[in-house]
């Protein structure tokens, strides 16, 4: 049955470099069949496999560089 | 007049112009002298710690004060004192980027070799500094996202939905059991700390307490939205990754499962926070109000500045084998085995 065409279409939305951005809450089937849930009003997708909480962003897409800093923020926040 | 008799412990001060505030909030004595205010170094123990006393009673208050000493003229008048010579310090001292969009890059990339508080506590940490940087970082986490929430009411449209959302998951979703104030007690719990709220103000160094004055002194002016919006995305894109570091570094001093759960959760939920709050905070707000550009770049630069003291401080003690506590917190305290 479609879907009523009221509803409205959930949106993704989508960057060159960064995850993919869908409402939550949303369901993730993974390859061997499991699924993992994230209740969060948005949720971020990994798209550079990376990530070490696959299906979930965890912001390894970022760029590396050599220079140091020594500060840094308040993780957590 | 209702006495908050419940409520946190008011701490030692610090010198002549926290004493003062002190002795004021208690009816025992008159408010410093604009002299002494003058004459207090801005990041000092002192000129901190009476910042800190203002703003608290915006918070939750201290026992014995009463509760509307919150809008005490003479204090307020006392409080933009103190905060002028906090502010023009934070003006002149703080390297600004041209734009908002330099600020943010800066951010958004990972030194390869970084050498942070997050990297050392991830490779070398050894227990007692785990507790030594939750012991200084209880002065926020305890009251996570709680400065600001002051925000709120000063965006609109996309802007104030965006932090709203964020705000909204910081508080658990509308579950008490995941606001990230009560994560982080459970983390203390672990770590063997005290997790009553203010326990430990007077440990923590005037390095920490600019941290969070930065945020109430950002939250509470309607006029610094901007620097508040910058201070928000700075922590939100800086948190991911640290908290990742710091989420081993809990797991292999096996510091305890709620000491491991507060980070991880971070990993994953301010990885979704900084996408919301540079595309929905900062977009909409400059969408709305272009003129607030370089309040967003200063608040996001303060708050690299103030971060990078307090890591210089933690790690120039930590790499001596010093405590980087005030007094110390530990010898009154059951060690976890």
């Amino acid at each position: 049955m479609p879907n009523s065409p009221a509803e409205p279409a959930r949106r993704i939305k989508v960057q060159r470099r960064g995850p993919l951005l869908v409402e939550g809450p949303v369901e993730v089937e993974l390859e061997d069949g499991s699924t993992v849930r994230s209740d969060r009003f948005r949720v971020a997708l990994c798209t550079c496999r990376r990530s070490r909480r696959f299906p979930w962003c965890d912001t390894s897409h970022r760029e590396r560089t050599k220079s140091r800093r020594t500060d840094d923020g308040d993780p957590a926040s | 007049m209702t006495h908050d008799h419940e409520g946190p412990r008011l701490p030692e001060p610090r010198g002549p112009v926290s004493a003062a505030v002190k002795d004021y909030l208690l009816d025992a004595g008159p408010l410093p002298r604009p002299e002494a205010v003058a004459a207090a170094p801005a990041y000092g123990d002192d000129l901190q710690l009476a910042l800190y006393l203002c703003y608290e009673l915006h918070y939750r208050g201290f026992a014995g004060v009463p509760a509307d000493r919150e809008w005490d003229p003479d204090l307020l008048r006392t409080r933009a004192a103190l905060e002028h010579r906090f502010l023009s310090a934070l003006r002149a001292d703080t390297p600004v980027h041209d734009t908002v969009d330099d600020a943010l890059a800066d951010l958004l990339v990972e030194p390869a070799e970084g050498d942070g508080v997050s990297h050392f506590l991830r490779d070398e940490g050894e227990l007692w500094q785990l507790r030594e940087y939750a012991t200084q970082r209880s002065l926020y986490h305890l009251k996570e996202a709680d400065p600001h929430a002051w925000v709120l009411p000063r965006l609109t449209g996309r802007a104030k939905a965006g932090m709203a959302a964020v705000e909204f998951d910081e508080f658990g979703g509308g579950r008490p059991d995941r606001v990230h104030a009560h994560l982080f007690a459970a983390l203390m719990t672990d770590l063997g700390l005290d997790t009553t709220y203010g326990r430990y103000l007077d440990a923590a160094s005037a390095r920490m307490l600019a941290t969070v004055n930065l945020m109430s002194l950002f939250g509470l002016h309607r006029a610094l939205r901007g620097a508040l919006v910058g201070h928000f995305a700075s922590v939100e894109i800086t948190s991911s990754p640290g908290s990742r570091r710091l989420a081993e570094a809990m797991r292999r001093t096996g510091a305890g499962p709620a000491a491991e759960h507060f980070y991880d959760e971070h990993v994953e939920a301010d990885a979704v926070h900084e996408q919301v709050v540079r595309h929905e905070v900062i977009g909409g707000l400059l969408a709305e109000e272009p003129h607030l550009a370089s309040d967003v770049a200063f608040g996001i630069d303060a708050t690299e500045y103030l971060e990078g003291r307090f890591a210089d401080e933690l790690l120039g003690n930590w790499r001596e084998g010093r405590s980087s506590l005030r007094t110390p917190v530990f010898s009154e305290i059951s060690f976890i085995s």
